[in-house]
């Protein structure tokens, strides 16, 4: 394999590592506020890393520009998701959690 | 290569039974519905996997975004009611009485062992009837392939659902307003004024609006006009801005799809009319019901899925909007009890 290929085969596995932590600090966290901060931001990390991956391997210009889009428009939507999840979790009266 | 992409089919394979599974077991009404849309997208992941791109994009927009947001709205007017009714001591969790289903389906009683029994001939009869078919049989893809110059477009789905089995489309079509008609027949909801929700919406929400509204009205027109050559179509696109709507609506508490509406019910009936226009049209040049002429085929096709496309997006906008309660400001007409409370 090129060297074109380990660098992007490296980055996917780093975006994969990232969403696989996220998931784990959806599953562990104690609140939904944490689990929220947790998820959004190792999401929005892993996808950064699979799409610069994915844009090593890609055909063409057209193919790398289409996923820059799709990286730029996941991020705004998906911390615009976790801002109204955490809006709604605060309206309906869910206390932070704190160390007992 | 080949192997990641097996333990792929596997692992979908696997676990688009188990989410459907978990989807009716779930007693949480919310859980069950989040997972609902997960198992959209693994749905849409399959058929991407079968090669049928214009299904998982349908089905990744209709199936997955519109019908979970349906399914959101329909669960938050149902906890409403529960509030409004529960007494203050009342637990208001949405559970299922699954108790009742489970006693009507547990292989002790008479009617769950009936019911095993035919499920599982049903279920033998069809995996035999899938396995006796022939492996490589290439379907109806040659005769697609021959008559597809006559079509007027080059995407063999489009000329299928358009040309060759037009008439399949214009009745879906038909359906649906059908669908907006019976929603709309259940009347306005009567809904206390203490239940309207006076706080203003999230300014992050009407700021992603603002950059998004032209981002999904372009992607919505290039997937009504990429259909006759790729993947793509008048339901994709009119399911992508009916999305667009749906947030507009959630974003916006002065926007309402009012019924009376003779704009709203003429973008409604828009599609329809095109269609059957069309079709109708046809006869008077010679030719039979929906026989497009050779040349004009291909523009006749895309006059009528632009038509299909404002039509889906304002029914599924509908849709969902009557599944809204009015908010504050905007409801000041009388409103209509709702015949079951």
């Amino acid at each position: 394999m090129s060297l074109n290929e380990w660098v992007s085969l490296v980055l996917t596995g780093l975006g994969a590592f990232f969403f696989f932590a996220g998931t784990v600090g959806l599953l562990r966290f104690p609140d939904v506020y944490t689990r929220l901060h947790a998820l959004t931001k190792a999401d929005g990390l892993g996808i950064g890393l699979m799409v610069m991956g994915l844009a090593l391997q890609a055909t063409s210009g057209m193919v790398v520009l289409k996923l820059l889009v799709i990286w730029l428009l996941v991020m705004f939507s998906s911390a615009t998701a976790c801002h109204l999840v955490a809006r709604a979790a605060r309206r309906a009266g869910v206390q932070p959690w704190r160390r007992p | 290569m080949t192997l990641a992409v097996d333990w792929f089919d596997l692992v979908l394979a696997v676990l688009v039974p188990f989410l459907a599974w978990r989807v009716l077991a779930t007693e949480d009404l919310f859980r069950a519905i989040v997972l609902f849309i997960v198992f959209g997208l693994l749905l849409a992941l399959v058929w991407v996997r079968l090669q049928a791109l214009d299904v998982a994009l349908a089905e990744a927009a209709i199936g997955a975004g519109l019908t979970g947001a349906l399914f959101l709205s329909a669960l938050g007017r149902l906890q409403r009611a529960a509030h409004s009714q529960a007494a203050a001591s009342q637990t208001v969790t949405t559970t299922v009485p699954t108790h009742q289903i489970a006693e009507l389906v547990s292989p002790s009683s008479v009617a769950g062992t009936g019911l095993t029994l035919v499920c599982t001939a049903v279920a033998i009869a069809l995996g035999w009837a899938v396995l006796s078919l022939p492996t490589h049989e290439s379907g109806l893809t040659e005769q697609v392939q021959s008559a597809l110059p006559q079509s007027g477009v080059t995407n063999p789905v489009t000329a299928v659902l358009l040309n060759f089995r037009g008439y399949d489309t214009l009745l879906e079509i038909g359906v649906l307003l059908l669908a907006v008609c019976g929603v709309w027949s259940l009347g306005r909801v009567h809904v206390e004024r203490s239940d309207l929700q006076p706080t203003a919406t999230s300014p992050v929400l009407q700021v992603f609006v603002q950059f998004f509204a032209p981002v999904m009205i372009l992607v919505g027109g290039y997937l009504l006009w990429i259909g006759a050559s790729a993947p793509g179509g008048a339901f994709q696109g009119g399911a992508v801005i009916a999305a667009l709507a749906v947030i507009l609506l959630l974003s916006r508490k002065d926007i309402t799809l009012e019924q009376r509406s003779s704009w709203l019910r003429m973008t409604l009936v828009l599609g329809f009319v095109v269609f059957l226009a069309v079709a109708l049209g046809v006869i008077g040049i010679g030719n039979r019901f929906l026989e497009y002429p050779t040349t004009w085929a291909g523009s006749l096709i895309l006059v009528i899925e632009t038509a299909l496309t404002v039509s889906i997006a304002t029914i599924l906008a509908v849709l969902f909007a009557s599944s809204l309660p009015p908010y504050a400001s905007a409801e000041s007409t009388p409103s209509v009890q709702e015949q079951h409370e």
